[in-house]
This record gives C-alpha cells, sequence and structure tokens, in this order.
C-alpha cells in the first residue's frame, strides 16, 4: 500500500512523498514505515507508543480512530493511509514582531 | 441548518446593485434573493495576509455587505509575494488601512470594520458576535484553537484554511452538527515542531488557492447553497496540483463542541499552545542577537559611544521619522554590506523592531561581529525618550 507523507514530515523520509509498504494492517503499515525511516518514530508516536493527538492517520479517506477494528483494521495493496499533522499557516497577522 | 443565520429583513438592492451584480442575479442558484443575502451578510477575516487578501477582496467584489477585518501588523515587503491586497507603495502603512483602500476601491459600497488588535481570549467573543461567517487565516496555533473555541461557543460557521509550502487544507468548522477543529486536532503540537510560513516558507500562489476556498465556503453559507466542507477536510498539494477529501466525524468527546464540553469559555491559548511567556534573558537576547532598550541606546548616545545605527526602513518612513541612523532599506542591506563598518557596534533599528531583528540576525550570519536589535524601534523612542519624533 501507500503511505502519503505530508511536507512537515518529509525531511524524515528522505524527501519522499509517498512510501510503500507491505504490511497487512494499518498498524503493521506504520510500523513498517517508521523501521524504515526511523526519525519519524518521535514525530508520529508518543514513547509509550500511541499515536499523537495532533497527527491524524486516514485509511483511504477514513479516520483510523472511527474504523471498528481501528489500527488492525485489514489492508489492501491499492489502499493508501496518509498522515495529516496540523499545519497553521495562514499570514503573520496575530503574531507580534 | 448548516447556512448562516441573516436577518429576517433582506436590504432591497439599489440600482448599481443590479448592473454590478447581474451575473450572480441571473444564476438561479443566486437571483435577486441571494445577492440580498449577501448584502445583509457580516463576514470576520482574521487576518489580512496570504489568505485574507484573496478572500476579503472576492467578497467584496461579490457584494457582501460588511466585511471586518482583524489586523494589528504594518505591510513588508515579504508580504507582497503573497498578500495581493497590498501593494508596494504600501509597504509599511497598516495592513488594515492598506486593505480598507483596496477593498473600497472594489466596492465603495461596501462597509469595512477594522479592528485593530490582536485576536485574544479577552476580546474574541465580543468581537466576533456580530459576524454571521468567520474566516480564520491566521498563523499560529493559539489563535487557530481561539477562533474555534469562540466559534463553537457562538455558534458561528469558521471557513478554515491553512497553508504550509505546497500544501493547504480547508473545510468548515463549527457549523451546528459539523465537526469542529478541535474533533480533527484535539490537541496542537508542541512547540518549534511544526514550522510558520515565516520559517517554513510557503508558496505565494497557495494562499490564493485556498483563500478563494474559503471565500467560495463563506458565500455558499450566506446563501445556503451547495454543499459545504463541513464534515470534510480538503487537502491541496499545488505541486501535484492534486486535491483530495478526507471525511472528518464530530467527536463526541470533543472537549468543546461534544456532547459534555469541558471548554465553556475561553481559555489561555497560549499556555494551551504550551507558549511560555519570554523570560528576561530571552528578552535581553533574542536568536543570538542582544536586545537594546531605547533608554539604554540613548544612554549610550549621550555618552558619545561609537555606535553605529543602521535603519532598516523604507525612505519614505525616514523621511517621516528618524533618530538619525543610516538608512539602508532591509532589502537593499545584502547589496550594500559594503557600506556597513565591521569593526563598530552595529545597532540595527526599524519601526518596531521586527525587520530590524532580522536584519541584524542576517549581519551577524554575514560574520558582524557585534550586532544589537533595538527592541520597540522608532515606535518605543517616541512613546520613552523624543514624544517629538512623529509616530505613523
Amino acid at each position: 500500500m501507500t503511505i502519503f507523507i505530508p511536507t512537515p514530515l518529509r525531511q524524515f523520509t528522505g524527501d519522499k512523498d509517498t512510501v510503500a509498504v507491505s504490511a497487512s494492517t494499518v498498524a503493521g503499515a506504520l510500523d513498517e514505515l517508521t523501521q524504515t525511516h526511523p526519525d519519524l518514530r518521535k514525530h508520529l508516536f508518543t514513547s509509550e507508543g500511541k499515536l499523537r493527538a495532533f497527527v491524524n492517520v486516514y485509511l483511504n479517506d477514513e479516520d483510523v480512530r472511527y474504523l471498528p477494528e481501528k489500527d488492525a483494521t485489514k489492508v489492501s495493496p491499492t489502499d493508501t493511509l496518509s498522515i495529516i499533522p496540523s499545519i497553521a499557516g495562514g499570514c503573520q497577522a496575530n503574531r507580534p514582531n | 441548518m448548516n447556512s448562516a443565520t441573516l436577518p429576517i429583513e433582506l436590504p432591497e438592492l439599489t440600482q448599481d446593485d443590479l448592473t454590478r451584480y447581474s451575473r450572480h442575479l441571473i444564476l438561479p442558484e443566486v437571483g435577486v434573493e441571494g445577492q440580498r443575502k449577501l448584502k445583509a451578510a457580516r463576514v470576520l477575516c482574521v487576518g489580512t495576509g496570504g489568505l485574507g487578501s484573496p478572500l476579503a477582496l472576492y467578497l467584496a467584489a461579490a457584494g457582501v455587505g460588511t466585511l471586518g477585518l482583524v489586523d494589528f501588523d504594518v505591510v513588508d515587503a515579504s508580504n507582497l509575494q503573497r498578500q495581493i491586497i497590498h501593494s508596494t507603495a504600501d509597504i509599511g502603512r497598516k495592513k488594515l488601512d492598506s486593505a480598507e483602500e483596496k477593498l473600497t476601491a472594489l466596492n465603495p459600497a461596501l462597509n469595512v470594520v477594522k479592528h485593530e488588535t490582536m485576536l485574544s481570549s479577552a476580546n474574541a467573543l465580543d468581537i466576533l458576535k456580530d459576524y454571521d461567517v468567520i474566516a480564520d487565516g491566521t498563523d499560529n496555533f493559539p489563535t487557530r484553537y481561539l477562533v474555534n473555541d469562540a466559534c463553537v461557543l457562538l455558534g458561528k460557521p469558521n471557513a478554515y484554511g491553512s497553508i504550509f509550502r505546497f500544501e493547504g487544507q480547508a473545510s468548515v468548522f463549527a457549523a451546528k452538527d459539523g465537526p469542529c477543529y478541535r474533533c480533527l486536532y484535539p490537541e496542537p503540537p508542541p512547540p518549534g515542531l511544526v514550522p510558520s510560513c515565516a520559517e517554513g516558507g510557503v508558496l505565494g500562489i497557495l494562499p490564493g488557492l485556498i483563500g478563494v476556498i474559503q471565500a467560495t465556503e463563506a458565500i455558499k453559507l450566506i446563501l445556503g447553497i451547495g454543499e459545504p466542507l463541513i464534515g470534510r477536510l480538503l487537502l491541496v498539494d499545488a505541486l501535484k496540483l492534486r486535491f483530495r477529501e478526507l471525511k472528518l466525524r464530530k467527536n463526541p468527546d470533543c472537549p468543546v463542541c461534544g456532547t459534555h464540553p469541558t471548554v465553556t469559555k475561553l481559555i489561555d491559548y497560549e499556555q494551551f499552545c504550551g507558549i511560555r511567556p519570554e523570560t528576561k534573558e530571552e528578552q535581553a537576547v533574542k536568536n543570538g542577537i542582544p536586545q537594546l532598550s531605547v533608554k539604554d541606546l540613548k544612554k549610550r548616545m549621550d555618552a558619545g559611544e561609537n555606535l553605529f545605527i543602521l535603519d532598516v526602513r523604507e525612505p519614505f518612513e525616514y523621511q517621516i521619522a528618524n533618530i538619525g541612523g543610516k538608512l539602508i532599506p532591509q532589502g537593499e542591506v545584502p547589496q550594500r554590506l559594503a557600506e556597513i563598518d565591521r569593526d563598530r557596534e552595529i545597532i540595527v533599528q526599524c519601526k518596531s523592531g521586527g525587520r530590524s531583528q532580522r536584519i541584524a540576525e542576517f549581519l551577524k550570519q554575514s560574520g558582524y561581529p557585534k550586532v544589537a536589535n533595538v527592541s520597540g524601534g522608532i515606535l518605543a523612542w517616541s512613546d520613552q525618550i523624543d514624544p517629538s519624533v512623529p509616530k505613523y
């Protein structure tokens, strides 16, 4: 399956915007991703191995948190996984200089 | 109902309106009724920067009756790559004044309400309450959460847009029955992990794309037509020019819009985002640059110290007021380093201390051994040292 890497995290995947993995579940896919790119791990997971609250993972267009089996959900090679971290950019107003 | 709440009595269209909005009026989805809704509508743009520029311009053109603008910044040359409401001649002007001028030139019937302030927990509810739709185009997490919570508490829809480098996000939050920003991101990232546009850069055209999506959503909410981006997160990748859409669900446990909310009034958003006030040491040295108060600068000048005061404002600002520094506008500094004496201490000064800090950092990187920044700039000088120096 394909994992989409968002711009802020591409510095940890050698600038790759997608990474292909062969795992059979969502958790397995994230595991494979962070094994190949270990620097990503601390940006995605807490030290207890929980997905960070400001990172969302979507299987196709569905938030993994709302899937019945959550990260144990089975994935097929045609599925996509998207990592969506929060970004705040807009303008420089409301930030005193 | 997910559309904006408008007054029952809609204003009549004038003959000028009928001519100006004829391309709207012949659309069955807008028509006279819709145009009257737009005329009655009040939209608040939080920020008149990258996202706020196209957003405000299109809303003004579309005939939105009242546009509120929240900003306290001045136009900087580095804004012009994307903030298309401002022109080169506006550098150094208040963004609010510059934006008002362009908007009323485009549509003289528009009522512009200027809120020259930093949105805060103390003023947000009071400012937002008078508007039908809020369009959030800020660049920092505390304001994002503040705008979200205020919108949820007031029941106002928030046309959300956010950008980073080549990537954008858009959605409509806080509409009745829809998810809010906190349903998507319950917590902000720790400070420093996600760079801002100022640090990470942004493709100039991208806020145009995303800001126009926000404007589209605001207009649809006012008209009550189409399918707003409620419960959907639109992702835009400008490099691949790929649009993707993800489902957003309302989180029943959301602390602000869930079934048992724990956030029932505005909180301290700086603290929520892990941002602590600057310590004494940080106030004294910022990014390796000593911060010189105007009082200390005056003392050192009076003592006859051999200081090189570098004024990095624009020539017209210098004409309005100066403290006798050498004028090299910030954009020309890299080409004019030969005019800046490496052997002396360089004291960089601007209007309020922002531009001069960036130039001070640049000079330090360029190998100048002693560089300091005048904190508060010439405005502080006028306030604390010499009131005869005009403020602008």
